[in-house]
């Protein structure tokens, strides 16, 4: 499955109403197909409710940027607040649903997506962990495997971690999973099944009893 | 009392060497790039400096580490495309950097400028950051004792601000601003333009004007010949 389906199926597992939080580079993407009218309203952690899509041309405003520092647009009802504000509220519970990234994922749902570990590597958080701590629910985007073929989603996580038992939703180019104290569970496979994921992951997985 | 300044080099006058400063933006929304570039004028050296960022570009906070005036970062996310200017301070060990997660960073300001002592904080429990830090479990949920960050300086900028120093801001440049005029001893901030005292509406003041003690007017600057 591609990049752009991937981003359509978080939106619609969404649901409507919600305060969300998409993180930088990917998730951002999750915004462009939540359905009009679907009354989600978008966090940006550098102080902004009720972000809009991306600004272009007489649009952009400096004063006016995402969190990845990317020029955007306000909807009607936004509001702004300082980065205490910010964060207290996604501390605080008041945040429904994230979306991030992730280097690993453990089958507890740990999150590693911060920093390699990789001793030339600078680190820098920003608010990746107050995220993975503080939404309610927090869902990973990623490639199930990496580029050299070894599993992301893992029994325990090797990366330096973001956040402890956070996960509740994992989706990837080849399955959906969800993450709750009883395990890993196959929601749905794309080009795949989940007797095959089953064989190429070291975390077991279970599968929904409706699934052939 | 708050003073108004229309010369950055007088509105930093006396930042003494070793000073924590905290630095408002995130990224350039919300940076006093015009007191930035003062203190660099002004020679300040061997500073910690508070930031979301670690600079971005070659101005603004970038400008002040080129010129090898902080001996020390503390900050969320140094690493960013346009930070080479911290990136090779970092890797020529030029540097010390303190990485907190970004609510962390505001909320142990916010500690320091509300008089809390310390905090037990949810984020980063079970990570690196939190090595070395005593936890605590409170209702079944682990916690990191987290400690305010104090600042000698706070340098912010804001929209406009009145006579009295009350500020307000403008969208997503608000971001550490408020926060960081709390957290320390002398707060400095630049704004676009300053109006009469009982101008801005009392409701909409963002920075009440007992956290401000300078005021650089921006615009009577670009207005005189």
């Amino acid at each position: 499955m591609g990049r752009d389906e991937l981003a359509a199926l978080v939106a619609r597992d969404i649901p409507p109403g919600s305060f969300v939080n998409l993180g930088i580079g990917q998730p951002t993407t999750v915004a462009d197909h939540l359905p009009a009218g679907s009354g989600v309203v978008l966090h940006t952690e550098n102080g902004m409710l009720g972000m809009g899509p991306a600004a272009h041309g007489d649009e952009i405003d400096p004063d006016l940027t995402n969190a990845g520092k990317m020029p955007v647009t306000e909807l009607p009802g936004a509001s702004y607040f300082h980065h205490a504000d910010s964060f207290a509220m996604m501390r605080g519970g008041h945040l429904d649903v994230c979306v991030l990234g992730a280097f690993q994922v453990s089958g507890r749902g740990d999150l590693a997506n911060w920093h390699t570990g990789a001793p030339d590597a600078i680190p820098a958080v920003g608010g990746a962990m107050d995220l993975a701590t503080g939404a309610k629910q927090v869902f990973v985007m990623m490639t199930l495997f990496a580029k050299d073929g070894t599993p992301k989603l893992v029994p325990e996580c090797t990366y330096p971690l973001t956040g402890l038992a956070c996960v509740s939703r994992v989706y990837t180019d080849l399955a959906v999973f969800h993450i709750d104290p009883g395990g890993v569970t196959v929601v749905e496979t794309y080009g795949t099944s989940a007797a095959e994921l089953a064989s190429r992951l070291e975390v077991a997985v279970r599968t929904l009893d409706r699934e052939p | 009392m708050t003073a108004v300044f229309t010369d950055p080099g007088e509105a930093v006058a006396g930042i003494a060497d070793g000073s924590t400063v905290l630095i408002g933006g995130f990224g350039m929304a919300g940076m006093p790039v015009q007191l930035i570039d003062a203190l660099i004028r002004q020679g300040a050296t061997g500073l910690t400096v508070v930031s979301n960022n670690a600079g971005n570009g070659d101005t603004g906070l970038a400008a002040l580490l080129s010129a090898g005036r902080v001996r020390k970062m503390i900050c969320s996310f140094p690493r960013q495309s346009d930070s080479w200017v911290f990136d090779g301070l970092y890797r020529a060990g030029k540097i010390e950097l303190e990485v907190v997660p970004q609510g962390t960073l505001a909320e142990r300001m916010r500690a320091a400028g509300a008089g809390i002592g310390a905090f037990y904080c949810p984020t980063g429990v079970g990570t690196p950051l939190a090595e070395g830090k005593e936890t605590r479990t409170i209702d079944g949920r682990d916690h990191v004792l987290e400690y305010p960050i104090k600042g000698d300086v706070a340098l912010i900028a804001a929209h406009a601000g009145d006579r009295m120093g009350n500020l307000v801001y403008r969208k997503t440049a608000r971001n550490f601003g408020p926060v960081m005029a709390t957290a320390a001893t002398l707060t400095i901030a630049q704004v676009h333009h300053v109006v009469e005292t009982g101008e801005l509406d009392p409701e909409a003041v963002v920075t009440p004007c007992i956290y401000v003690d300078r005021i650089l007017d921006l615009n009577a600057k670009e207005a005189t010949p």
